[in-house]
């Protein structure tokens, strides 16, 4: 069960992708993001799902992956695209006792679920094609003026990167305190909602002991490693920009600036609406 | 309650690049009141087997009997199993959650869900087994000393009254008199409780003197089962694979080279010295 959530995980795999300097990934993902809340057609939907597509080929991260971090928002997703199927005021073209389906709903629900869908596959690519080292180490230097507004840029990346570092440690903490508990026979996944929050008691307890035993242990190995902050820090692989990098930037900034143009043109959202 | 594997194989993460198979057809039989010894390499499967007896892992294919039934059939009561295949994990003491140490114990068997009274009673029978003092029933069980936590964590496990204990690698991270203690209490188990024990250990030297029987897995699979006589005569093979046998079988096989007749088959200390003093003898 804990397998299945697959944010912040990284997939091995000798590709493109992989390859590119991760402030690539992270400036694309986040322009990409931004893109995907300018499109008012189904053109510029497309031109993204297409574009996603492609880069998750030259990934060769399974597209399995990318539908298992779907899951985790499938619940919210549901919600987005039931109130706005049913709250949307405008043209009705269903209605059913008090409940009313628009026009104007159906095309913000279908897009908002794209956008979502589009959104959550887009970033979990870039994690899955990036080790949490590499990305932090790309935030730290994207991130590098805001030390001229004295923001300890060095000590948050740090921060992050022993976080991300955490997850599949914790994950596996918690399997291994469950299957103890379960052991015992500690029951996760029968009864009602206080049950079940009753049932997380004897997981949680152990999990938190065991994360503050982790916390001291490491801040006592980095100080013993004269750990001290980022002032003079040198690192052993510096970030470098390569030939394929600024290809990739040039790509990106196409795909951006022409489906942004295709996607603002006054074309209808679904084809249904033409009818 | 006999156990018997049948072609076990388990694959972790399965569809991934990093698929590793950490179970390769497994098969074997445990009888009742054995007292079993799984050693292995770090990486040998020894675990992941010991997990798949109560039904926390599920093979990728193969089969489990427990006592006459497979315990993948589809109407099959995994909690049941539990109940009765009892896991003390490496490391138990992770586990413990209670305000004190006795109710901590009382989590098993109120999982179970049976009275007050009996769950009481249980609970101060596993914590009398584990030689816990009276005076910390009622302690933190974070304020409890190493061996003491793992002792209480036991306890926890042994208070569902299991048929089979699993212990995996119950002396990790124990000084010696720690370990000698558990190592003991293990044994008092099985003689006097009559449970089937499966001790997972990377040590010989901690399961030689105590086990009937030796399960040595490597890659996945069982590369040497027998008694401890048996698998120790394999001792070359047993360090290529890198475990090293108890001392005394390097020491006796020296001896024997350099021609003292001595039994090379020796596998604890008491047992070496009889055999050097008759060798002695002799000469």
């Amino acid at each position: 069960m804990l397998k299945d959530i697959t944010i912040g995980q990284y997939y091995q795999a000798q590709s493109l992708i992989h390859r590119l300097d991760p402030r690539v990934k992270i400036g694309g993902t986040l322009l990409y993001v931004i893109t995907l809340f300018f499109y008012k057609n189904f053109i510029g939907y497309g031109l993204a799902i297409l574009f996603l597509a492609l880069v998750i080929r030259l990934s060769k991260v399974p597209f399995k992956f990318m539908v298992k971090g779907m899951k985790s928002i499938l619940f919210l997703l549901m919600i987005t695209v039931l109130f706005n199927l049913f709250l949307t005021p405008g043209t009705p073209v269903v209605t059913f006792w008090k409940l009313k389906i628009t026009q104007e709903g159906t095309e913000l629900a279908v897009s908002m679920a794209l956008r979502l869908s589009l959104l959550v596959i887009g970033s979990s690519l870039m994690t899955l094609t990036t080790t949490p080292n590499n990305l932090t180490d790309g935030m730290e230097k994207m991130m590098g003026f805001l030390k001229i507004f004295k923001v300890p840029v060095h000590e948050v990346a740090m921060m992050m990167s022993i976080a991300l570092r955490f997850i599949p440690i914790l994950m596996e903490e918690t399997d291994k305190i469950m299957k103890a508990q379960m052991a015992r026979g500690a029951d996760f996944e029968s009864g009602n909602l206080i049950a079940r929050a009753k049932a997380m008691v004897p997981l949680l307890v152990p999990l938190f002991v065991s994360a503050f035993r982790r916390a001291n242990d490491l801040a006592m190995a980095m100080e013993a490693r004269c750990y001290r902050g980022g002032e003079g820090r040198t690192k052993m692989k510096p970030l470098k920009y390569h030939k394929r990098d600024f290809l990739a930037y040039f790509l990106l900034l196409f795909f951006v600036v022409a489906s942004i143009w295709a996607g603002r043109l006054k074309l209808p959202m679904l084809m249904v609406g033409v009818a | 309650m006999p156990i018997t594997i049948e072609h076990l194989t388990h694959t972790y993460g399965e569809d991934t690049t990093l698929a590793v198979k950490a179970l390769d057809d497994i098969t074997l039989t445990i009888p009742d009141g054995q007292f079993v010894g799984i050693i292995g390499h770090t990486g040998s499967g020894k675990s992941t087997l010991v997990q798949h007896l109560n039904g926390l892992l599920k093979g990728s294919s193969g089969h489990i009997i427990f006592d006459g039934q497979d315990i993948y059939a589809k109407d099959y009561s995994l909690k049941e199993l539990r109940r009765k295949v009892g896991l003390v994990f490496q490391y138990p003491e992770h586990q413990l959650f209670e305000i004190d140490v006795f109710s901590d114990v009382c989590f098993g068997p109120k999982n179970l869900g049976l009275s007050e009274a009996e769950i009481k009673e249980r609970a101060t029978a596993a914590l009398e087994a584990v030689s816990m003092p009276k005076e910390l029933y009622n302690q933190s069980p974070f304020d409890l000393s190493g061996g003491q936590k793992r002792r209480a964590a036991i306890a926890g496990v042994l208070a569902m009254n299991p048929k089979v204990l699993i212990l995996d690698e119950p002396t990790a991270g124990l000084d010696p008199q720690g370990r000698q203690e558990i190592l003991d209490l293990i044994k008092k188990l099985q003689t006097e409780s009559k449970m089937t024990i499966l001790l997972v250990s990377h040590s010989m030297e901690d399961v030689a003197e105590y086990v009937d029987r030796i399960l040595v897995m490597n890659h996945g699979r069982v590369a040497f089962d027998g008694t401890p006589k048996e698998v120790f005569a394999h001792y070359k093979e047993l360090e290529e694979m890198g475990l090293a046998c108890p001392q005394v079988t390097y020491v006796m096989h020296d001896l024997k080279e350099r021609g003292l007749p001595v039994d090379v088959s020796a596998t604890t200390v008491e047992e070496a010295k009889q055999s050097i003093l008759h060798a002695l003898s002799l000469a």
